[in-house]
């Protein structure tokens, strides 16, 4: 278990360190995602009574698209001079590999969120300490990472890249996306449908289990040559 | 890894490799014994790099096997990459990390002990003591070179693979490459390198070899070598190449 882990924290504490310098994932994300809301919130008049309906949805299209942004440049630093090829070349499994870079998204798509969500809370008028919340954008940031590292992968090889990862992405992230929005509903409404949550958290966990045992195995098919 | 007698360094059975329609590798048959520098010959788009990237597990083959350090490539090729360092024509290096940085990053992935003698050898062996900390993307194209043989070289493996390594190098880089491959050469290394280059690669090789149609069309000891004869072949062959 150690010989697997020791590769998977050194990937991500690479790339966590080549964002400290570079910042080129986490900052433009987040600009991208407060710009978003930002002219939601003066496009669409959102009062009290429609804030229910209306946040969950421009939340989650914030979330979605800054994570596209960020899932883009997830190989991107690795296919500049070869470095992808270097790492290929260490003696270690692809699925650490897999996990090492999944991780490292997962992280970065975090802080985003985590920036943007009191940002969003101030701008809509509702709490954003809400556990169902937290959890959901957890969740829903843990499958978009997923799926999105192995996309982002096939996407780098192609030479339409920036436009074949939202291509192969959003069709197949699009049942957590609905889940996600439902569950958000449900968590900034006034009147929480406890089943309801419960059902549309079980269905992203879901989602989740099986895509982080697909995704690594497709990933190992992807980088053999 | 097997370096018992008998086992060579590198052994290739009858690979074949396509890509798409086209293909690249055809029954290809070659054997390298351990300690031996090979330099490979051949014209553009006669395979070189794609049989380098095969023996370091890139690709993976259409038919054929290869063996490397003895280790069969179909059945574990982690511990393939265990033994060997590639050079390729890229730097494979993080630009905005330092050199010890990237060294370090590698040598962990490799799983090594002792990381910081080890890069303090690699650094002094490639001339790069003084930019330890110096980010990569402030490097010429030279050093970094120099720094991808010291990441290749970093987990003292016992078989190296470099495709082109002096390509782009200046005279004084290409110089040093020269000692540090025969450095290596002396170092009981096995070192299989392909090149455009026939004056360097007959002065750096211990054995030459020639790929064309997709197969070892010509291999020889550079000792043994009739220099003027092969000179007049290869450059004809490389004229009459598709």
């Amino acid at each position: 278990m150690k010989e697997f882990l020791r590769p998977v924290f050194l990937v991500t504490w690479k790339d966590i360190l080549l964002e400290l310098r570079s910042r080129e994932v986490v900052i433009a994300s987040m600009v991208f995602a407060v710009m978003v809301v930002v002219i939601f919130n003066f496009a669409l008049n959102v009062t009290p009574e429609t804030v229910d309906i209306l946040a969950p949805g421009i939340l989650w299209v914030a979330f979605a698209f800054a994570g596209v942004l960020a899932m883009s440049r997830a190989f991107v630093i690795e296919k500049d001079q070869g470095s992808l090829e270097g790492l290929l070349l260490c003696p270690v499994s692809r699925d650490s590999l897999y996990f090492g870079k999944m991780l490292a998204l997962f992280l970065f798509m975090t802080v985003v969120e985590a920036v943007l969500l009191p940002i969003f809370a101030v701008l809509f008028d509702f709490s954003a300490f809400s556990f169902t919340l937290i959890g959901v954008i957890l969740l829903a940031t843990l499958g978009f990472a997923t799926v999105g590292t192995l996309f982002s992968s096939i996407a780098v090889n192609t030479r339409s890249r920036e436009i074949m990862l939202p291509v192969l992405f959003f069709p197949v992230i699009t049942p957590v996306i609905i889940g996600a929005v439902e569950t958000s509903t449900g968590a900034i409404g006034s009147s929480v449908n406890v089943i309801g949550v419960g059902r549309w958290l079980q269905l992203i966990a879901v989602f989740d289990a099986v895509f982080l045992v697909l995704c690594p195995w497709a990933f190992g098919l992807v980088m053999e040559e | 890894m097997n370096r018992s007698e008998g086992t060579p360094a590198i052994k290739v059975v009858g690979l074949h490799k396509d890509f798409g329609d086209y293909p690249v590798l055809r029954g290809l048959n070659l054997t390298v014994e351990w300690g031996r520098l090979l330099v490979i010959f051949g014209a553009n788009g006669s395979g070189k790099t794609t049989l380098l990237k095969l023996l370091a597990t890139q690709y993976r083959p259409d038919r054929g096997e290869i063996w490397v350090g003895g280790i069969r490539r179909s059945q574990d090729p982690v511990a393939i990459r265990r033994i060997i360092g590639v050079v390729a024509h890229q730097p494979m290096l993080y630009q905005d990390m330092t050199c010890q940085e990237n060294l370090t990053f590698f040598g962990r992935m490799h799983g090594l002990d002792d990381i910081p003698r080890r890069i303090d050898d690699v650094l002094h062996k490639v001339g790069l003591e003084v930019r330890r900390h110096q980010r990569v993307r402030t490097l010429s194209h030279g050093m970094q070179k120099r720094l991808a043989i010291g990441r290749a070289i970093l987990h003292d493996p016992p078989i190296l693979l470099m495709d082109e390594p002096e390509s782009g190098l200046d005279q004084e880089a290409l110089a040093s490459m020269g000692d540090l491959l025969r450095m290596e050469a002396g170092s009981n290394r096995t070192a299989v390198m392909t090149t455009h280059n026939v004056d360097r690669g007959l002065a750096w090789g211990q054995e030459v070899a020639v790929l064309s149609d997709g197969v070892i069309a010509y291999k020889a000891d550079r000792d043994s070598l009739d220099e003027g004869r092969f000179r007049g072949t290869y450059l004809k062959q490389i004229e009459v190449a598709p």
